[in-house]
């Protein structure tokens, strides 16, 4: 076929194709899009599945590895029969959450993560790039099968930058003008989903026309195709690849399933583009019907390309057989064939991927940039930023393309491309089932899943098809692919499930899942018809906000500004904004939004804002949370002034008996004196009596000296302002002068002392007198209380381990009962005893604190037949502190 | 009959104050404990109890408590004068006729000892 007539011929499909185009879309902006609408036009948009790859590149696939081509259409086929109630569940959900992309249904679904919307769109396009060129290489390669002289058969695939420039230049310009047309993503592009259509047919026709030639015109019928297939299965070169594989048929089977939901292109049309799920009732027997069309006449066209043109590039044949036969009308319809299916292809996959780069990446990121200085721009018009935005992304995306189709050289295989991009996109699909089917399911595992499983397609499927490192060499024959997609697919799923197992959605995504998981919508609120009836409520609303007086102002305010009199202003959208602006002050930003909103009727109160308000909500409660707990810290500290204030009264009610039980012992001697030396003015008492009288008044005189003595003696003590006169001191010395000092109390009392002489000479460091004071009281209470009829004072000294003593002193006397041990050494604990002495009371109190400042301890040892102290001594004052117990002794 | 019992714990005191009233007539028994305080009372059936607050295993206060809460009221309104060593108005003293702080000259002793015995 002469070179211009090609061309020529080209050029006319492709001029039917733009005025196709542009009267659907004229016909749907007039709003008779009625036969458009119809669900064989939503059935033959799917075809854009079979790409140029189905196209040419499934008999070269044939030709190679027998049936294992069917693998790409079984797993729609089971998609669309088995699930066709889940495919209607998504296009419900995605439709009623204006979703525009997969990217934004996942992101949807998981709180609204831009970020995971922008690694889903990461690997789209890092996976279409090839892809993309794979099309624009099997155009320039059916060019070149007309456009040279060459022998047909030689033509093996070239470089041809000229075609593919063209063609990716032709291709942009197509989807920018009916792909970027209007901006609500969910607004449907008839235009381009119409010639889609028109081009489904056109590669279904061609196809089936290549296969009636090859089995009736170059085979003699069925009966003899069949021979020859069935011979071709037993030539042994052939059979080898021919074997079936049930790894690469599981594999492929389920990636193939996987990549008719989450493929860009493929969710554009049957879920962006639907206008409602009434379509896949149609699409559901009669897209698998097409597959099958399409798949029907592979086999016995690769077998007969093998048979009669063994040298050609079997990815070809369906273009080689006819035009070597001469049937050159055939050959130009098979071009266009080809054509269309590389073009609906490129088409709808860079509309698809440039909103998802535009919505994802640039618009964000040029949104994150210019809030930062000023944030006055974030109220400005969008519409043309993101338009342009998207006209950029698919002049980039078919930029890429040809770029990398000019580095590749043209040499790849067609049928491996699409198996990359298959298994690339095929790692969203386990956050895609579980976002839809499973409440549980959270950010975090959709993150840890699609970033497992997209890493390993990249390292182990993605690179090595690019010619980077190479798949895994597996022992015992494991096909290479097939565990890659196992592998990837398998982490994938476990990350997701696992995390999402492990960890908690927020209360956005909690909502959202609901939503995405029950399929239930917010419902719509009517809006009032007439303006005031509007403003009115939004009055009322603002007054519960602001109170009656402020409300009013504000309102009457906006009313003179509109030019009306009265308080009641129009509800434009700017004065909605403001009043929205005013109350987010008050109430924050998302809950004034959705008041306006309903109030105002405008806009339906959507899920994004109940969203808001939830997470609000959560704000507000973590704020009561920290509320709760400053009480709490209150209740604590009030607790311990409390307990302060409990402390420090009782410590007042001991100070005032301490000071009721001074006056009493002070009072005591004094009355007896008083009262002696006025019985002494008596003139006429006897001289004994007088004698009798001034003995008692030295005697207490005595008494109220020792006390003084005692009591300024115990203040020292106690406010550790006491002196030590620290010397070394030997223990036996010191037990004497106790002792001998102690024999003045009740002297006509004999007391049989059993001392063990050798064992007290030991030596302490420690002050001398203190601690003789200490023994003196020990033993004269001793001499004082014990009531035996032979009294014993047994005195034993120890050695202690680590340095210092252990001195006991116990009598065989009474005791002290068990109730009165702990009291003791209580001050005026001598109060209420019976066989008092004479004391204040306060000498073992003293005891106490003499040892405490010796760093030592005195105790009653209970159990000892008589009362018994033990004194426990630290080698010197300071190798012990102020509190060694006697726990501390051997 | 018994002028006066006195409960004093204190030998000095309680021998200065029988000294001194004594040699003004009258007559007068110590007890030296608070154990058995209202026993003694009753048992010396005295016209004037002179009664120390600070005793030993039974205070002042109690025994005055036992004593106006006994069943003949005769024998419980027998008159008591409170000797009390603490520097505040003592509680439980309300119930004495008279109370009298130490030390005290021994003119107010007398004074008030005739007044009640009067």
């Amino acid at each position: 076929m002469p070179f211009e007539t090609l061309v020529a011929g080209s050029l006319a499909y492709v001029a039917l194709m733009f005025g196709v185009a542009f009267a659907a879309d004229r016909a749907a902006a007039r709003g008779r899009a009625g036969w458009l609408d119809h669900p064989l036009i939503y059935t033959l948009s799917l075809s854009v599945y079979c790409s140029a790859w189905t196209f040419y590149g499934a008999v070269g696939y044939a030709s190679r590895s027998g049936l294992e081509f069917a693998t790409i259409y079984l797993g729609p086929t089971i998609v669309f029969t088995g699930a066709w109630w889940g495919l209607r569940r998504l296009v419900r959900i995605a439709r009623m959450h204006h979703v525009t992309s997969v990217a934004d249904l996942i992101s949807a679904r998981f709180g609204k993560s831009n970020r995971l919307a922008a690694l889903i769109t990461l690997i789209a396009v890092i996976a279409a790039t090839p892809y993309v060129a794979l099309q624009l290489q099997s155009v320039s390669l059916s060019f070149e099968v007309f456009a040279t002289d060459a022998p047909r058969a030689a033509v093996i695939g070239g470089p041809a930058g000229g075609t593919a420039l063209w063609v990716a230049a032709g291709l942009a310009l197509f989807a920018i003008i009916f792909g970027t047309r209007n901006l609500a993503a969910d607004e449907r592009h008839h235009g381009v989903v119409t010639a889609i259509a028109l081009e489904a047919v056109v590669k279904l026709l061609a196809f089936l026309a290549v296969g009636v030639f090859v089995v009736w015109g170059l085979a003699e019928g069925p009966v003899d195709m069949l021979d020859r297939v069935a011979r071709a299965g037993r030539d042994p070169a052939v059979a080898e690849g021919w074997l079936l594989r049930p790894d690469r048929w599981t594999a492929l089977i389920v990636v193939s399933g996987a990549a008719i939901l989450t493929l860009p292109r493929m969710f554009q049309v049957m879920v962006v583009e639907a206008s409602d799920e009434d379509r896949l009732r149609v699409a559901g027997w009669a897209f698998p019907a097409y597959l099958f069309a399409m798949s029907f006449f592979v086999l016995p066209i690769a077998v007969m390309g093998q048979e009669l043109l063994p040298d050609a590039n079997p990815d070809l044949y369906v273009l080689t057989l006819p035009a070597d036969a001469g049937q050159n009308l055939l050959a130009f319809l098979v071009f266009l064939g080809g054509f269309s299916a590389a073009t609906s292809m490129v088409v709808v996959s860079a509309i698809a991927l440039a909103t998802m780069i535009s919505n994802h990446w640039l618009v964000p990121a040029w949104l994150a940039l210019r809030r930062r200085p000023g944030g006055e721009d974030a109220d400005r018009d969008l519409r043309g930023l993101i338009l342009n935005a998207r006209r950029l992304a698919i002049v980039a995306v078919l930029g890429a393309g040809w770029v990398y189709h000019q580095a590749s050289g043209g040499s790849v295989a067609l049928a491996s491309m699409g198996l990359v991009a298959f298994t690339g996109m095929a790692q969203v699909l386990p956050a895609m089932l579980g976002g839809l089917l499973w409440r549980g399911a959270n950010r975090r595992g959709a993150f840890a899943g699609v970033g497992l499983g997209s890493g390993l397609w990249l390292a182990l499927i993605f690179l090595p098809s690019v010619g980077i490192g190479q798949m895994p060499l597996l022992p015992g024959g494991i096909d290479p692919l097939a565990f890659a997609i196992f592998l990837s697919l398998s982490l994938n799923t476990l990350a997701f499930v696992g995390l999402s197992i492990f960890g908690f959605p927020d209360p956005v995504e909690r909502l959202q899942g609901l939503s995405f998981v029950s399929a239930v919508e917010p419902v719509r609120p009517r809006s009032p018809a007439r303006a005031e009836d509007r403003a009115e409520p939004l009055l009322a609303m603002a007054r519960r906000v602001w109170g009656p007086d402020e409300a009013l102002r504000f309102f009457r305010a906006e009313a003179a500004a509109q030019g009306k009199s009265g308080y009641l202003p129009d509800p434009t959208p700017d004065f909605l904004t403001r009043l929205e602006r005013r109350l987010a002050g008050a109430i924050g930003a998302a809950t004034a939004h959705a008041m306006i909103d309903r109030v105002a009727g405008g806009v339906a109160l959507t899920v994004a804002d109940l969203m808001q308000v939830a997470s609000e909500a959560r704000r507000a409660k973590e704020e009561t949370r920290r509320l709760e707990s400053a009480r709490a810290e209150l209740a604590r500290t009030a607790g311990q002034l409390r307990e302060a204030n409990d402390k420090l009264t009782a410590l007042s009610v001991q100070k005032d008996a301490f000071l009721g039980q001074i006056s009493h012992e002070l009072r005591t001697p004094m009355t007896s004196i008083r009262a002696f030396s006025d019985i002494m003015k008596t003139p006429d008492l006897s001289e004994a009596e007088r004698r009798n009288f001034a003995g008692i008044i030295h005697q207490e005189a005595g008494r109220l000296t020792r006390l003084l003595d005692d009591l300024l003696d115990l203040s020292v003590l106690e406010s550790g302002q006491a002196r030590l006169s620290v010397s070394a001191v030997n223990l036996h010395d010191l037990i004497g002068r106790a002792v001998q000092a102690a024999s003045a109390t009740r002297p006509e009392r004999s007391f049989t002392l059993d001392r063990d002489m050798p064992s007290e000479h030991l030596g302490v460091i420690t002050d001398a007198d203190r601690l003789l004071q200490v023994l003196i009281n020990v033993v004269t209470n001793a001499r004082k209380y014990c009531d035996a009829e032979r009294p014993v004072l047994t005195i034993r000294v120890h050695r202690r381990a680590g340095g210092g003593a252990v001195i006991e002193i116990a009598d065989n006397g009474r005791g002290i009962d068990r109730a009165r041990q702990s009291l003791i050494f209580e001050k005026f604990s001598r109060l209420n005893d019976p066989a008092r002495a004479g004391g204040a009371g306060l000498g073992l109190a003293i005891c106490r604190e003499i040892m405490t400042v010796l760093g030592g301890d005195i105790a009653y040892l209970p159990g000892q037949g008589g009362a018994a102290f033990r004194i426990v001594l630290p080698p010197h004052p300071a190798a012990a502190g102020r509190s060694v117990g006697t726990a501390g002794s051997p | 009959m018994l002028d006066i019992l006195m409960i004093e714990d204190e030998p000095n005191i309680a021998e200065a104050v029988r000294f001194i009233l004594t040699r003004d007539g009258w007559a007068m028994t110590l007890h030296g404990d608070g154990e058995g305080g209202v026993e003694a009372i009753r048992l010396a059936r005295p016209r004037l109890v002179i009664l120390d607050l600070m005793l030993p295993n039974r205070s002042g206060a109690e025994i005055l408590r036992d004593l106006r809460a006994d069943p003949d009221t005769a024998f419980a309104m027998t008159p008591v004068l409170m000797l009390t060593a603490r520097g505040d108005a003592a509680a439980g003293t309300s119930q004495a006729d008279a109370v009298l702080a130490k030390p005290f000259a021994n003119e107010d002793l007398r004074a008030l000892v005739r007044r009640m015995l009067a």
